[in-house]
């Protein structure tokens, strides 16, 4: 608390109000050893000192750079060109404050409007905001935005959602009367005569994930056209790069579509941060969270971005705002525009068919290992579910994995109890197939 | 300044025009002239239950958004879609094709708490000066 300028007086009245005895007590589910940690550096050294005690410690990391990872799981490694970087590191770009006002920001709100017109191509939808903090926070946003505007209590989430999509859409309705339901899988994918049973006239919306957490590809036409039948909303959460190959969310109808976005130009980063995409309808898009810019004229006739429909906001609307998010993830936007702006609809589709084939490829090779065998019979894109037999320890594998060099699929069972022996395995287009063929080797040398 | 004397009053300028089966709510000729350019206006759903001085419908201008109270407790039965489809209605004729919406009230006698014409035109004067 050495920054924070509250007085004893002030902390206790605040305590009070929320009825908790004291600090400690309030972070108490914060696990004891990273409570406040005191940091080991000695005083009195000099700046290079400082620097090389630093460099010493970075250096026991192992990132991306020295292993290769088969971890997706939601999130992606894929290629980030250097004229990301080297544009987007720009001064101009990474130190513009809130575009609020328009005559001294039109750079950055022509970036935001040039990224929603992206998105909503990529994606297929009419509009697109400036972007949401998360993926997560989307699929959330999105509910609540089906909750208000249905007038409805139910929301159904597909339990092959991603889980935590799920903790943060229950933790953003936990203040409201809307109720989540979760539909079962059935081999990997959604339960579609469960979601059919589900959905009544009381639901706002169904909410599924393409490729779902599992890597498999939902039926998304037909789970969108149940969807509408008692007139609920069809919200899709969808991975940005497989839209390369795979159908866009406003093809099969979803009323709202959501992704994580930072897999587009930015790298995998040590928890965050992420690129929430937001897009709708037009019949929603009054609606919409979050920021909007716009494309106008100035008096002389001259083409001008402002910031619109800001009556939905939080800064006009007040406690009635669509959202209270007045804010975006404006640099990520920006390295996201960068890059689909670089790779264009070829070299999209260019990424995604090298993802796939690698991650087929890699599939293949290590079904034929004994001992390893698919988890479901369902198509994918780039992220598939194998299962372990039960004589094999996962965990000792995995390490002996790391050792040789790779980071192994990601255990299911941390999820989902029900699926033990169970590892989610992704292969990106920057993954090479000697590094493929060097983890099948070392596999087999351990399974 | 257009106060009709057929029609009751709110205190937040909405007005109310009593009909055989349900009560039809628009906003006054002072309150549009307030908002200026209507663009935008979000009504009730049909069936929907409102409460007396609680929002009903939102009016969004070139100026700011604001709600619009249900003058009494009851069931929205009708709505304007032309208001929906054409806002600029509340400006052009706020008392006769710009309607908001009607609502069928469960208790009439919460219509006795609203003013009549003479007492609203009170109040935009003690408002306006």
């Amino acid at each position: 608390m050495d920054y924070t300028p509250n007085t004893d007086a002030q902390l206790y009245e605040m305590l009070k109000a929320i009825g908790v005895s004291s600090f400690e007590a309030l972070i108490e589910m914060v696990p004891e050893p990273i409570r406040q940690p005191t940091l080991n550096v000695p005083s009195g050294l000099a700046e290079a000192q400082v620097i090389e005690l630093g460099e010493d410690l970075a250096a026991k990391n192992r990132s991306l750079k020295h292993v290769t990872s088969f971890l997706g799981a939601g999130a992606y490694q894929h290629l980030v060109p250097t004229v990301v970087d080297a544009l987007s590191a720009r001064g101009e770009w990474l130190t513009p404050y809130t575009p609020y006002q328009a005559e001294a920001s039109q750079g950055t709100l022509q970036a935001i409007y040039e990224f929603q017109t992206m998105i909503c191509e990529l994606l297929q939808m009419d509009v697109a905001n400036a972007s949401l903090y998360d993926g997560a926070s989307s699929v959330a946003e999105a509910a609540v935005l089906a909750f208000r505007a249905t007038e409805r209590p139910r929301i159904l989430v597909s339990e092959a959602v991603h889980p935590h999509a799920r903790q943060v859409l229950a933790t953003y309705l936990s203040g409201t009367s809307a109720m989540i339901q979760e539909i079962p899988t059935v081999n990997g994918v959604t339960d579609m005569e469960a979601l059919g049973k589900a959905l009544r006239d009381d639901v706002a919306c169904v909410i599924m994930q393409q490729p779902n957490v599992f890597g498999c590809l939902e039926p998304m036409a037909h789970a969108s056209e149940l969807t509408h039948r008692p007139g609920a909303l069809f919200v899709a959460s969808v991975y940005p790069i497989s839209l390369g190959v795979l159908q866009p969310p406003g093809a099969y109808g979803a009323d709202i579509a959501v992704a994580e976005g930072r897999c587009l130009g930015s790298p995998v980063a040590y928890g965050g941060p992420g690129l929430g995409l937001f897009t709708t309808t037009s019949a929603l898009l009054r609606r919409i969270p979050g920021r909007l810019a716009g494309c106008t004229v100035d008096q002389a006739g001259r083409r001008g971005y402002t910031l619109t429909l800001q009556t939905r906001e939080q800064h006009i609307r007040r406690e009635r705002a669509t959202s209270n998010i007045c804010t975006n993830e404006g640099w990520l936007a920006l390295r996201a525009t960068i890059f689909l702006s670089l790779l264009g609809p070829t070299g999209l589709r260019e990424m995604a068919m090298l993802s796939l084939e690698k991650a087929h490829y890699a599939n293949e090779r290590l079904r034929e290992i004994p001992g390893i065998s698919a988890a479901f019979d369902q198509p994918f894109f780039n992220e598939f579910t194998l299962r372990y037999s039960e004589t094999v320890d996962i965990a000792k594998v995995h390490r002996a994995l790391a050792k040789a060099g790779f980071v192994g699929g990601f255990p299911l069972a941390h999820w989902y109890p029900t699926l033990p022996h169970t590892t989610l395995w992704c292969v990106t287009e920057v993954i090479s197939q000697d590094a493929i063929d060097g983890l099948i080797d070392t596999l087999k040398r351990m399974v | 300044m257009q106060i009709p004397a057929e029609l009751l009053y709110t205190k937040t300028h909405e007005w109310v025009k009593r009909g055989a089966n349900d009560i039809v709510v628009g906003i006054t000729a002072h309150a549009q002239e307030e908002l200026r350019d209507v663009v935008f206006i979000e009504l009730p759903k049909i069936g929907k239950s409102v409460k007396q001085g609680e929002p009903a419908a939102v009016i969004e201008s070139v100026k700011a958004a604001f709600d619009i109270y249900a003058p009494v407790s009851g069931t929205i039965s009708r709505i304007n879609d032309a208001v929906a489809k054409s806002p600029q209605l509340v400006n052009q004729d706020c008392y006769g094709t710009g309607w908001l919406f009607a609502i069928s009230p469960s208790s009439p006698d919460e219509l006795s708490a609203l003013m009549p014409s003479g007492e609203y035109a009170k109040q935009i004067q003690v408002e306006t000066h």
